[in-house]
């Protein structure tokens, strides 16, 4: 039963961190699931995040597997509430007050001063990812390699990560 | 309710966004179901765009820019700040619910299923060694989306700046988010207080 109470007060927490994206979230995600509550290592944070961005939808949805393994799938549904209720509503009522704030000054100030933070947040989550990952010369040329054609093509990223799993399986399996 | 009949009132908005009135809480439901169990690797926003806008005509790209830039500001997900945008517009607030708990759906039902195979089968040597490079992909990945938004919204040298203080704060001196996100927000958005951004635009 506290399993689930932490659950609620850990995910609804970073809910309300993830701005500019799920990333924002992830250092503070790493303490408190990894650290505070040992829930899993950080290896397999890494692990269900990465599988995580294949999943189609909303790409934080590897939180519902944290939520299962700590309190089954009461603590999933639960994962799931806390993590996108929060910001489900504000975005519901500010959304509502933001349309009627078209004329207000300061409402261009928000977004254009936030847009560079979003940013900052989302680049200190990828360096807390990337630190975890990238251990040698083989992931950082799969790192290197997917962050390139990303950058000079419009293909489909599933396919990158799909295509990383079997360069990791070539590279990294020794039965 | 009330709300969009006003609206559509003082502004002669487009036949399809004229008939949102009719667009029922099943038919949200299930294209927002569609859309988060198609929306392979990443990029939500774009499939939300050839679903809503093209193909449904729920609501015109203005309106759809609109809305992404106030997901965009806000804490949440775009995918799920959209969705709840949009289906307030469309059904008021069954419709958001409808559209989040849509789009959450088919992802959550395939994380749960992977996450448990993953805990059974995780230790294999060959799942490891698949995974080292999923997870080498991913940061290849996020890192090219992070870019890509980069370029979008930063403007300025200043942008930089405060990119780099966002960054400094929670990676070097392990500040927590909302801190660094509140002292160099506030920071920010002073930066870019009215009378700054229409000196600009002069």
């Amino acid at each position: 039963m506290n399993q689930i109470a932490a659950l609620i007060r850990v995910f609804s927490y970073l809910s309300i961190l993830t701005v500019g994206g799920g990333l924002a979230a992830f250092p503070e995600m790493k303490v408190l699931t990894v650290n505070v509550h040992h829930w899993l290592t950080f290896t397999q944070l890494i692990h269900l995040y990465s599988m995580g961005q294949i999943a189609p939808g909303p790409n934080m949805m590897m939180i519902v597997s944290i939520g299962e393994w700590a309190a089954g799938i009461t603590g999933a549904i639960v994962v799931l509430i806390a993590f996108f209720g929060p910001t489900a509503l504000l975005a519901f009522y500010v959304g509502r007050l933001w349309v009627k704030l078209e004329k207000w000054p300061w409402r261009n100030s928000i977004q254009r001063g936030l847009s560079p933070v979003a940013i900052g947040l989302l680049l200190a989550g990828c360096l807390s990812l990337a630190r975890g990952v990238v251990s040698g010369w083989i992931t950082l040329a799969i790192a290197g390699a997917v962050l390139l054609i990303l950058l000079r093509s419009k293909i489909n990223p599933a396919f990158l990560v799909l295509a990383g799993a079997v360069a990791g399986g070539l590279a990294f399996y020794r039965p | 309710m009330s709300d969009a009949s006003a609206k559509s009132a003082v502004e002669p908005a487009l036949p399809a966004v004229s008939a949102s009135g009719d667009i029922g809480v099943a038919a949200i439901f299930l294209e927002f179901l569609f859309i988060g169990a198609t929306s392979f690797g990443g990029g939500v926003v774009a499939y939300l765009r050839i679903g809503l806008v093209t193909k449904r005509g729920w609501l015109d790209d203005q309106k759809f820019v609109e809305y992404l830039a106030i997901s965009q500001s806000l804490p949440g997900l775009n995918a799920t700040n959209m969705a709840v945008l949009v289906g307030d517009r469309l059904r008021g607030f069954f419709g958001a619910l409808a559209a989040i708990v849509g789009i959450c759906l088919p992802g959550a039902v395939l994380m749960l299923i992977a996450g448990s195979l993953y805990h059974s089968h995780g230790n294999e040597p060959l799942v490891t060694a698949m995974l080292k490079g999923v997870a080498a992909a991913a940061v290849g990945l996020i890192l090219a989306t992070t870019i890509q938004l980069g370029r979008k919204s930063l403007a300025h040298v200043y942008d930089l700046i405060f990119v780099g203080l966002t960054v400094f704060g929670v990676d070097r001196l392990h500040q927590s988010v909302p801190r660094v996100l509140i002292a160099v927000g506030i920071l920010a958005i002073l930066w870019y207080h009215p009378r700054t951004i229409s000196e600009a635009s002069r």
